[in-house]
């Protein structure tokens, strides 16, 4: 059975006298064990189709199934409660609440400093100098990036979306993000991995590519048949150029 | 002492008996329990109108804790303390009013505090308030504090009140001689129609004095908050106040951050912030598993941490 099923996805924004359509009719099935990327010109709609999935932003019209159940109109909430993992694009700042906090509220139960240390080392942050910081912005850009990133982690939930995971990791290199994602993708049993992303390096693991382009799905396959039609488009080479400098 | 005293100790002092060191428990206008040591004496005022604490020159890391709690309904107290901090000394002052009303009676605790810190002296002090009963009568704390900080005092004042006052005015002065710094953090919350106000007048006199006074608050329900901070530099000095709030429901807050710089070499800087709580800390929690009030919990209780 696949795990996630959107069935006719339309969302759209009043904009002063005409509506303007954001995504038209998205058909997109997630199967198990697939590490799907979905990709496209920036405004084509992604974020827009991340946010839908984790409840975030509700459809006008059409159907989401998570592992067979209509979650149409389920909250935020009983998605995240059902299994759907999300990592914020720009990651949340707050007041007072620390990092481990914030991964004892991921985890759903009290762990224990140890336990929080795990996923912070996974994304390639020492605990100690980061478990007690509060997650506001005496923290960098990056360093909320990984954080984020670790909240999902920490939730082994069966489905997992990234919302541009790259954008912002400074000083880290990609493949202890892959790496991220492939142990990820091992510790949950028929789980599956979203991410939206430009960066060649994250397509390149891909078992399958999704592109959206001007709230459509324009291409869908294996990296072998999707890549070669990108090489050069702006789904691919904007954040390509920023992340090599 | 009954449960409720015992239980409104626990609440304003972390105390689940009789502390360590020096204290004074004040229980229904009455004195329950005290204790001196070689360094800290405490001294009642002839006149019954409160007691005098006196803190030896060089007494170090000792702690005294002067709780005040109610549990009769109807009872009305003011209340004078006051503290002699000897020179180079390094205390931790723990107070705090806990008022339990099941009456149909208002119960009013009104604590005047006055602290004499001396030179190079060290002060934390802690004051928490709280407030419980399902009686009419309401729950009134209005603390008075007076601070005169000699030269290259230090002085720390976190003050507290999170849950069941239902009217509190706050007045605070202080006067810092040459050196002296102020720190004060104040963290609030009011629920239903409860009114807390909370008025800062901070002389820095004395060259190189600082202050800082930070306000976190919370105002849910229909309730009120009135924070008026005012720091007055009459030398070179440095000052800072801030107040950061949350507002909920039909809360209202009103932040009045005021600056006096009478000297050519005052530094003095105000910020004050009022907002709901940001839609995307909650969506964040929410993403987590977390229910809309269970986030705003977390986000309350982090931010008035």
């Amino acid at each position: 059975m696949p795990i996630l099923e959107l069935q006719n996805i339309s969302y759209q924004v009043e904009e002063e006298d005409n509506d303007k359509e954001i995504l038209k009719d998205i058909n997109l099935t997630l199967e198990p064990n697939k590490f799907v990327v979905i990709t496209g010109p920036n405004g084509g709609g992604k974020s827009t189709l991340a946010k839908i999935i984790a409840g975030i932003v509700a459809p006008v019209s059409g159907r989401i199934l998570f592992d067979g159940e209509d979650i149409t109109n389920r909250s935020i909430t009983e998605r995240a409660q059902l299994g759907i993992g999300f990592a914020f694009q720009q990651p949340v700042k707050f007041k007072g609440i620390k990092v481990i906090d914030l991964l004892r509220i991921a985890v759903g139960k009290h762990i224990s400093v140890a336990a929080a240390c795990e996923y912070l080392s996974k994304v390639g942050l020492c605990a100690k100098d980061y478990i007690n910081r509060e997650v506001n912005a005496s923290l960098s850009g990056g360093e909320l990036k990984r954080i984020e990133i670790a909240t999902v982690i920490a939730r082994k939930t069966k489905l997992s979306v990234f919302d541009e995971p790259e954008a912002g990791i400074d000083l880290w290199s990609f493949q202890n993000l892959i790496k991220v994602f492939e142990n990820l993708r091992s510790s949950v049993e028929d789980s599956c991995i979203l991410v939206i992303s430009h960066q060649e390096r994250i397509l390149n693991i891909a078992d399958e590519i999704v592109v959206i382009a001007d709230g459509r799905i324009t291409g869908q396959g294996g990296k072998e048949e999707i890549l070669p039609t990108l090489i050069g488009t702006q789904a691919m080479v904007n954040v390509c150029n920023k992340m090599e400098v | 002492m009954d449960e409720i005293q015992k239980r409104l100790l626990m609440e304003i002092a972390d105390l689940h008996g009789v502390p360590e060191g020096a204290y004074n428990i004040r229980a229904n206008g009455q004195m329950a329990a005290r204790n001196t040591t070689a360094n800290i004496d405490i001294i009642s005022k002839e006149d019954g109108s409160g007691i005098d604490i006196r803190i030896r020159p060089n007494t170090k890391k000792e702690s005294v804790h002067i709780p005040v709690v109610l549990s009769d309904s109807g009872l009305k107290e003011t209340v004078y303390n006051d503290f002699y901090i000897g020179e180079n000394s390094d205390v931790v002052i723990v107070a705090g009013c806990g008022i339990d009303n099941c009456g149909t009676q208002d119960s009013e605790h009104d604590g005047i505090h006055r602290f004499y810190v001396g030179k190079n002296a060290k002060v934390k002090y802690v004051e928490k308030h709280y407030g419980s009963g399902e009686g009419e009568g309401k729950r009134i704390l209005n603390p008075g504090t007076e601070v005169y900080m000699e030269s290259d005092s230090y002085m720390e004042m976190e003050m507290v009140q999170i849950k069941g006052v239902d009217s509190t005015v706050r007045n605070t002065i202080a006067q810092l001689a040459d050196g002296a710094r102020l720190v004060v953090s104040e963290r609030l919350m009011t629920h239903g129609k409860q009114n807390a106000e909370s008025i800062y007048r901070v002389y820095m006199n004395g060259e190189n004095s600082s202050a800082d006074v930070v306000s976190r608050s919370v105002a849910r329900d229909e309730s009120y908050q009135k924070f008026d901070s005012g720091l007055i530099g009459n030398a070179p000095c440095s000052g800072h106040t801030e107040c950061d709030s949350i507002i909920m429901d039909k809360g209202r807050i009103l932040a009045v951050p005021q600056l006096e710089a009478n000297h050519i070499d005052a530094a003095l800087i105000h910020e004050a912030a009022i907002g709901k709580i940001a839609g995307e800390q909650i969506i964040k929690l929410m993403t987590l598993g977390l229910t809309r009030e269970q986030a705003e919990e977390h986000i309350i209780n982090g931010f008035l941490k």
